[in-house]
């Protein structure tokens, strides 16, 4: 008897699409995806971090620390904006630029290297009057900038080992004074200071880069800056609002397409065509129905934002409706098309939580993008919720104007487009039997 | 073109752009007399010419044409996957005909004014479940074009008519099977078609919902309303019906009232049913051998004068047949379908 239920089982699975999707091609689709995030195709997919590189000092040490930083295979260090094509190669970056760019997120952090860099760089312990070389850093990524700021001291002892070498024995020298027991009190002395100083920062359990104080107990004294999220009061919210928001709305838009399919198998669709109403009207309807929707929901998400978790969403109003009203159109038209497309609702359901998981999954939705490796970060550029959050972050991250929403404004209105364009193909199979 | 004067007023309905239609056209083409207006050169409501409509290997319609005069009852009876909610819909103009045309008032059936003058209540509930009664008929009123005082107007006639002007605030889903059954009905209406498509209204409701149905339909009459009436109870069939067409494969086999009907198939002749007992094992060969047939249980026989009653009796008991029971009748529709393709209606 048991034998018969599972034989039953199985076949029912098997002639359900929908659940056949989702009990294998899901799990398997995910799994991919995640494995990918997370290295597990290879170092070579793993992501590098872009770092703007700016030599105010111009030394022959900063010389060679910057082409210690080219060479570091986890970064991926710029001098200069990228040469486009049939353009004059642009000057490098100055202090002022690379600030200007990490706000502009081109890149999470900027690494400078100081003027009188050369003539002091690296000490074993704190003080003696060394330049510090500053990190601006975009604290959305918060991994970035730990790791430029380790990958630095990495570089410097791979790049000036005589630098360090000399530091050493000038150290030593001032340390020590030669080996009479008072020089050799003192260098005890010094050394038993400088492990001080090392356990206390351990006990207090703060790493420098991050808390943005001066690393000067490094080799080289660093001073980190964030330069975009410094006067935020909520940084992450903006995140969450739209990865999440983008991702839900996904799946009501697509609930509510699918009522087409309801009233396709109810005989109200034919009845409504058989009215004074046009397939194309009928669409336009529903499209119109799903935007609304779902700029109200996402709308009601960023005003919780702002009530609970101080979002400061008053402030960027005009941004917040461009992208939210660019947003709901795209989603809605996705649903659409995925309304469309299926023969019943089953599989539309199964085709959509297959689809919107996988889209949320590359786009940014479930982990940031800037954990991907290069070639996942191109296909999220795929999905509505790579450009929805980009968009969204530029408006309450960067607090870019509305102008420089177009790309991601223009992306969605544009994909959304023609998803309702071919919807409305694929619902010709409605219009007459 | 025929110019003739016009006697009288416009017609006082609720429904305005209704109103302004007919007096157009009365003013061009029209008449009034005793029994209201006549158009003289009125195209007649339902011309159906050869439509052939196929969905794979199956025909669902062979070549069909009928012609369906102003005022008429047209039923189409026939068995389930005989065709008629096919040609419904094709006249509908829900469906690509592979041949053959339709014309709605003289307009192919799938064009803007063919729809205007159309109401269709598919065999399906097609309403919203989560809406009540009277934001159904709203929806679907504003679908056929109508707004404001007028469609406020068409909401009320179509409650009324349905009876459903105390559940009018109801979800759909917490109705009644019969009540739903009206409110699809009036939601096919609800913009005051002059021709009306019902197609097998009656499914799935009990009889007292059904007397109901029959009720609105026969309203429906009374106003001049034309209908056409889909289903495979020859009993609403005869009720409601001025003419029958009968469906089978996809293509009418007979047309005309009930007595033409009758009359064509069986002449003057009656049938006896004659019920056997629980024992009796070989009633369907006895009865093929004297021309009748044996369906469950109960032997039906076509007799010219019922004094041929007798000499089947004589001969059942001759032969060792109990009989219990012997009614003589007049052949229905029923009996016509049988007659004519050797099964019955709900087989």
């Amino acid at each position: 008897m048991i034998a018969v239920i599972v034989r039953t089982g199985f076949k029912a699975l098997r002639r359900d699409r929908g659940a056949f999707l989702l009990a294998f091609i899901l799990p398997i689709a995910f799994f991919s995806i995640f494995a990918v995030v997370m290295g597990g195709m290879g170092s070579s997919s793993t992501a590098r971090v872009s770092v703007l590189v700016v030599d105010e000092d111009g030394s022959a040490v900063s010389g060679r620390l910057v082409r210690g930083l080219r060479r570091e295979p986890s970064l991926a260090a710029a001098t200069r904006p990228a040469t486009k094509k049939g353009q004059p190669v642009p000057p490098d970056y100055t202090a002022a630029s690379a600030e200007a760019a990490v706000k502009q997120g081109v890149a999470p952090a900027a690494l400078i290297i100081p003027k009188g860099f050369g003539a002091n760089p690296v000490a074993f312990g704190p003080g003696t009057g060394r330049k510090p070389i500053r990190i601006l850093h975009d604290s959305s990524d918060p991994v970035a900038a730990q790791v430029v700021a380790g990958l630095l001291q990495k570089v410097v002892m791979t790049s000036l080992p005589d630098t360090m070498a000399g530091e050493g024995m000038k150290y030593f020298d001032q340390a020590s004074g030669g080996l009479t027991p008072r020089q050799r009190q003192d260098m005890e002395s010094n050394l038993s200071k400088f492990r001080d100083q090392m356990e206390r920062r351990d006990q207090e359990g703060s790493a420098p880069a991050a808390d943005g104080s001066n690393n000067a107990g490094g080799m080289v004294a660093v001073d980190m800056r964030d330069v975009v999220g410094e006067n935020k009061r909520s940084p992450m919210v903006a995140f969450s609002a739209a990865g999440i928001g983008v991702m839900f709305l996904l799946f009501t838009a697509s609930a509510s397409a699918g009522s087409l399919l309801n009233e396709a198998e109810c005989g109200a669709l034919d009845r409504i065509l058989s009215a004074r109403v046009g397939m194309t009207t009928l669409l336009a309807g529903k499209m119109t129905y799903c935007t609304l929707l779902a700029f109200l929901q996402l709308t009601l998400m960023f005003l919780w934002g702002a009530a609970v978790f101080h979002l400061e969403l008053f402030t960027h109003l005009p941004g917040f409706l461009a992208m939210t009203a660019a947003t709901s159109f795209a989603v809605a038209s996705f649903g659409m098309l995925l309304a469309t497309v299926s023969r019943t609702r089953g599989q539309q359901a199964a085709i959509s939580t297959l689809l919107i998981l996988t889209m949320s999954a590359i786009g940014g939705s479930m982990f940031p993008r800037f954990l991907m490796p290069e070639a996942m970060k191109t296909a999220g550029l795929f999905t509505f919720n790579a450009w929805a959050i980009d968009g969204y972050t530029k408006v309450f991250w960067r607090d870019e104007p509305v102008s420089h929403l177009a790309p991601q404004v223009a992306v969605l209105i544009g994909s959304g487009m023609v998803l309702f364009l071919i919807a409305r193909r694929f619902a010709r199979k409605w219009e007459y039997a | 073109m025929i110019a003739v004067p016009i006697v009288g007023q416009v017609p006082d309905l609720p429904w305005a752009g209704h109103a302004r239609y007919t007096w157009n056209f009365t003013q061009r083409f029209g008449v009034r007399s005793e029994k209201g207006i006549l158009n003289l050169m009125a195209p007649i409501p339902l011309r159906i010419d050869s439509v052939v409509k196929r969905f794979g290997e199956l025909t669902a319609v062979a070549g069909i044409s009928l012609d369906v005069q102003d005022r008429m009852c047209l039923g189409l009876l026939g068995p389930n996957g005989a065709g008629k909610s096919t040609l419904i819909r094709s006249i509908a103009g829900r469906i690509r005909l592979d041949s053959g045309s339709i014309q709605v008032f003289g307009q192919p059936a799938n064009s803007a004014a063919a729809r205007a003058e159309l109401g269709w209540a598919p065999q399906e509930l097609a309403l919203y479940p989560l809406l009540t009664g009277r934001e159904n008929l709203e929806a679907f009123g504003q679908y056929q074009g109508l707004r404001g005082k007028a469609l406020r107007g068409a909401i009320q006639w179509c409650l009324e008519w349905a009876a459903l002007t105390d559940r009018a605030d109801t979800t759909v889903k917490s109705l009644s099977g019969g009540m739903r059954r009206r409110l699809n009905m009036a939601a096919g209406l609800i913009h005051r078609p002059r021709l009306v498509l019902l197609d097998e209204p009656t499914v799935g409701v009990d009889p007292q919902a059904r007397n109901r149905i029959f009720e609105m339909v026969e309203a429906l009459r009374n106003e001049g309303t034309t209908v056409i009436y889909t289903t495979h109870y020859m009993e609403e069939a005869e009720r409601l019906c001025d003419r029958i067409a009968i469906v089978d494969h996809g293509r009418v086999i007979a047309l005309g009232s009930k007595e033409e009907l009758v009359a064509r198939a069986f002449g003057g002749r009656s049938d006896v049913l004659m019920r056997f007992a629980s024992t009796v094992q070989n009633g369907a060969e006895w009865a093929a051998s004297r021309g009748g047939t044996v369906e469950e249980g109960v032997g039906h026989f076509s007799v010219e004068q019922p004094v041929e009653i007798a000499g089947l009796l004589d001969a059942a008991a001759r032969d060792g047949l109990e009989v219990i029971d012997v009614t003589l009748r007049r052949p229905n529709l029923e009996s016509v379908f049988l007659q004519l393709t050797g099964r019955g209606l709900r087989q």
